[in-house]
């Protein structure tokens, strides 16, 4: 009966990416020059494991390379091979072959051979490449220690040229006994030379004039052969060769090594710079549809937790069980004093009930703070670190001041930062993004800097921390920061905004966000389609987050991501629309307030505004979105939420306010559609549905009824 | 090991058989509909709904079915019958739909539940496809049991996303 191998593929491909980022971090830690031996066993630690699990699994491929890697990092590892920028760089760059392939293999998608070859020669380069560097001697040692070795393994042999001095058997030796000697290594054939056999006349019979060329196939070493003709060395010559290997591979070592080592270099190098040099767009955007493509599975994907967060759990869970038993216990009494009541009430039956009733209310008390530890602990083994997403960074960084010319610095703070599973996989791509912006557009090439005199390397600051049940991600640079002229003609440009409008610098500075927007003056690969930004901000309001960026010209700017901590509860402020109730997140409301009609202005008769101290913002009336009747007009005393849409405040008049609470999110499209202005459904104490308001969903009908004429103001 | 799960999906296949062809009727007015009964996961009472911001007529609303947001679609509505209003009799059939990407779970309004029939392939008629208030596309077919005329409604046609989503735009354009 065969195993199923699939069902643990999933847990090989989670591993494998995981020892993939070790390799990376610590590739990218280790120092050039004197490799740290604790990081390279790391990283040879992380390339084992893969390419083992890849074996075992049938992902030949993936373990044949992992294999080659392994050796060099071996090689590393004895100190038997310096640990050069370009080896590092090669196992970086084979770090992300490998991902590929493991991508690959794990989406039965078709692999890119080329890339795989290339690589491969590389790194063969690299190993069989030690020999450029040593001296030529060493170098043809090694030849023959390898080739020694490989003749050890296998059926080969030597060829032994025998040519003994006439005097030879004057010391007492006889050729005789020592071939007797060599036959015991293995099969011995000899061919005898007699061709300065002296005429008969003249053959003196001690002399020796005989010459042999013996073939010895066997596994005998060529210091057994050495030995037997150890008394004999100085009265002969004698030269002892490998023979060729049935696969003429290799022929003598000193013919070996040069030619190929020359193809080698050749191919190492034009296969890897020709991917790189003709299509770096291509490439690009291969390892986009890559990043794209395993989306879908990874958000099924299983968790990794902590067995500290599960024995919590399972804590509390036991003093839930305690909970319960002491509530019934209660109730039971309750039951048993009630009857006893029945028989004939006394005043100490009363007493017992008052004293069972106390009983019962603390044991409510204790389920509700049981209940609250038991949800936050659940929520917690959702929580990751946030140095999931910060580990790429180095990579990134190292890799794009490489390419950009310029020195940068990294300075990462607050990894342990936990945070939702799903809102972490989500926030990569858009870190990545601001990243990749920062290091482009914000900080400058090292000598424009010296020209304005700051430091010649830059820095860049990726900081988190928690605020209030929100996640704070800050990425701050301290490069040219925004220019507010060139972004403003740019979307005056563009048509985002018209010449006559007039911005603050806040505003200008958030008109990066708007799409079709970038002020890169070349588009480069790195970044500069203008098509990020306003994707980022999209991707974090998607998940219920907000993005702001603040920018000094000359010293650099600062993108603050605001997160929900988790996307499964929301705190919520609940209010009334009709005869349903609805949630608002709390995140997008800045302020409630009673409305007075002298603030109350109409714009062309259409629209409404409110003065809001010294602010004008739109009025959005929630029962003409949601197509109800419109209960007064007038809307003095109405109730007004003041939401932040697209950095912007917009006033929401609702029916009625009522209070905040924690929602737990449940999905509307589950079992139906997407609703525009909805973000999604929950279930009330009650037990009855609120939906959860989409408040950008909100304004975007109210634009699109307000086109259409359906609102009239 | 596989001699002794035969038996087993033997079973499985007979006991699978019996369900194969019954069919759930419930009543809209005088007429009588059938779904297949393997589709159908529950038979709840009418009770108050949420209702769903700008969603079509048909769309009465979702509610909590044990932690689950479902929704509600008036079968009525969805034909174009005059509605009623609602009594103790109203049930909604909560039935889980296929859809492109996945199963999905909605319930339907009903008048009433009538009766659980045994109908054979063979005896499902294709409908006649004139002067037919309802899209041909949303009928199975049509059987005839004990002198009544049933009509068997695809499940998967009828509640399709794609409905909803014209019917959504369509009442956003007017207004709805």
């Amino acid at each position: 009966m065969s195993i199923d191998m699939s069902q643990f593929h999933e847990a090989f491909f989670e591993e494998s990416f995981e020892g993939l980022g070790i390799m990376e971090s610590e590739l990218l830690t280790l120092d050039v020059g004197a490799g740290d031996v604790e990081i390279i066993n790391t990283i040879f630690r992380a390339a084992h494991s893969i390419k083992g699990g890849a074996g075992t699994f049938g992902f030949m491929n993936v373990s044949e390379f992992t294999h080659v890697m392994e050796t060099l990092l071996d090689e590393m590892r004895d100190g038997s091979r310096d640990v050069t920028q370009f080896a590092v760089d090669s196992l970086l760059e084979s770090v992300d072959v490998l991902r590929t392939m493991l991508e690959s293999a794990r989406d039965d998608a078709e692999m890119d051979e080329d890339m795989v070859a290339a690589r491969y020669a590389v790194l063969n380069g690299i190993l069989k490449g030690s020999l450029e560097g040593a001296s030529s001697n060493e170098a043809e040692e090694s030849v023959v220690q390898a080739v020694e070795g490989d003749n050890s393994n296998g059926k080969v042999g030597w060829q032994i040229t025998f040519i003994p001095h006439t005097d030879l058997l004057m010391a007492g030796n006889d050729p005789v006994r020592m071939f007797r000697a060599l036959s015991e290594f293995g099969e011995l054939t000899s061919v005898v030379d007699c061709s300065s056999l002296q005429p008969f006349t003249e053959l003196v019979p001690e002399d020796l004039y005989l010459s042999w060329v013996l073939t010895l196939t066997g596994t005998a070493a060529k210091a057994d052969i050495e030995e037997v003709f150890e008394w004999v060395e100085d009265d002969c010559d004698l030269t002892i060769t490998p023979l060729p290997k049935l696969e003429p591979s290799q022929n003598t070592p000193t013919v070996v090594a040069e030619p190929a080592l020359e193809t080698i270099q050749s191919a190492a190098v034009s296969p890897v710079k020709k991917v790189l040099e003709e299509s770096p767009v291509s490439s690009n955007a291969a390892a986009q549809k890559a990043a794209v493509k395993p989306k879908k599975t990874t958000e099924s994907a299983s968790i990794r937790v902590g067995i500290d967060k599960v024995d919590e759990i399972i804590n509390l869970v036991g003093e839930l069980v305690i909970t319960q038993s002491m509530l019934d216990q209660a109730g039971e009494d309750l039951e048993v004093n009630a009857e006893a009541a029945s028989m004939g009430g006394d005043s100490q039956s009363q007493k017992r009930n008052a004293d069972i009733l106390l009983r019962l209310s603390k044991g409510l008390a204790q389920l509700e703070r049981n209940t609250r530890e038991l949800q936050d602990g659940v929520m917690r083994i959702r929580m990751l670190p946030i140095s999931f997403v910060f580990s790429r960074m180095p990579r990134l960084v190292h890799d794009l001041s490489a390419k950009l010319d310029k020195k940068i610095e990294l300075l990462v703070s607050g990894e342990e930062t936990e945070l939702d599973k799903t809102v972490m996989e989500n926030i990569g791509d858009p870190l990545v993004h601001l990243v990749r912006n920062a290091l482009d557009h914000g900080i400058e090439t090292p000598d424009v800097r010296l020209a304005a005199g700051k430091p010649e390397v830059g820095t860049l600051n990726l900081n988190a921390y928690h605020q209030g049940g929100n996640v704070i991600i800050e990425i701050k640079d301290d490069g040219a920061g925004i220019n507010k002229q060139k972004v403003r003609a740019k979307a005056i440009e563009k048509g985002v905004i018209s010449e006559t409008d007039n911005l603050t610098d806040s505003e200008i500075n958030h008109l990066i966000f708007a799409p079709g927007f970038s002020t890169a003056e070349v588009v480069s690969d790195v970044s500069g389609r203008g098509v990020g930004m306003d994707v980022v901000k999209t991707s974090i309001n998607k998940l219920g987050g907000r993005v702001v960026v603040e920018s000094e010209e000359g010293k650099g700017s600062v993108f603050t991501i605001r997160l929900p901590l988790t996307l499964a509860i929301l705190d919520g402020q609940l209010v009334t629309v009709g005869k349903e109730s609805y949630v608002i997140p709390l995140i997008a409301i800045i302020e409630s307030l009673q409305v007075d009609r002298s603030q109350i202005n109409a714009v062309a008769g259409k629209a409404e505004v409110y003065k809001l101290r010294d602010e004008y913002i739109p009025i959005i009336r929630a029962r003409a979105v949601f197509g109800l009747e419109e209960n007064n007009a007038d809307l003095h005393d109405s109730l007004m939420v003041v939401v932040e849409v697209d950095g912007a405040p917009v006033g929401i008049i609702v029916d009625d306010l009522q209070g905040q609470q924690q929602v737990v999110i449940k999905s509307l499209e589950t079992n139906y559609r997407k609703v525009e202005t909805m973000s999604g459904a929950t279930i009330l104490g009650d037990g009855t549905v609120a939906l959860i308001w989409d408040v950008n969903g909100m304004v975007n009908v109210h634009k699109k009824k307000l086109n259409n004429g359906v609102i009239k103001a | 090991m596989s001699t002794s799960l035969e038996p087993v999906s033997d079973d499985v296949e007979t006991s699978a058989d019996i369900y194969q062809n019954q069919y759930l009727t419930f009543l809209l007015g005088e007429e009588e509909y059938g779904v297949d009964i393997l589709r159908v996961q529950e038979i709840r009472g009418w009770d108050s709904v949420t209702t769903i911001p700008n969603a079509p007529a048909f769309i009465k609303g979702v509610i909590n079915l044990r932690g689950t947001i479902v929704s509600i679609l008036d079968l009525r509505e969805r034909f174009g019958i005059e509605s009623v209003d609602y009594n103790e009799l109203t049930v909604v059939v909560v039935l889980r739909v296929k859809g492109e990407e996945r199963e999905r779970i909605m319930g339907v309004v009903v008048d009433a539940v009538s009766e659980v029939y045994h109908i054979a392939e063979n005896d499902l008629k294709d409908p006649p496809d004139l002067g037919y208030a309802i899209n041909m596309d949303y009928m199975k077919g049509m059987a005839t049991v004990d002198n009544k005329m049933i009509s068997i409604l695809d499940i998967d046609q009828l509640m399709s996303l794609k409905d909803i989503d014209d019917a959504t735009e369509s009442g956003e354009k007017v207004g709805v």
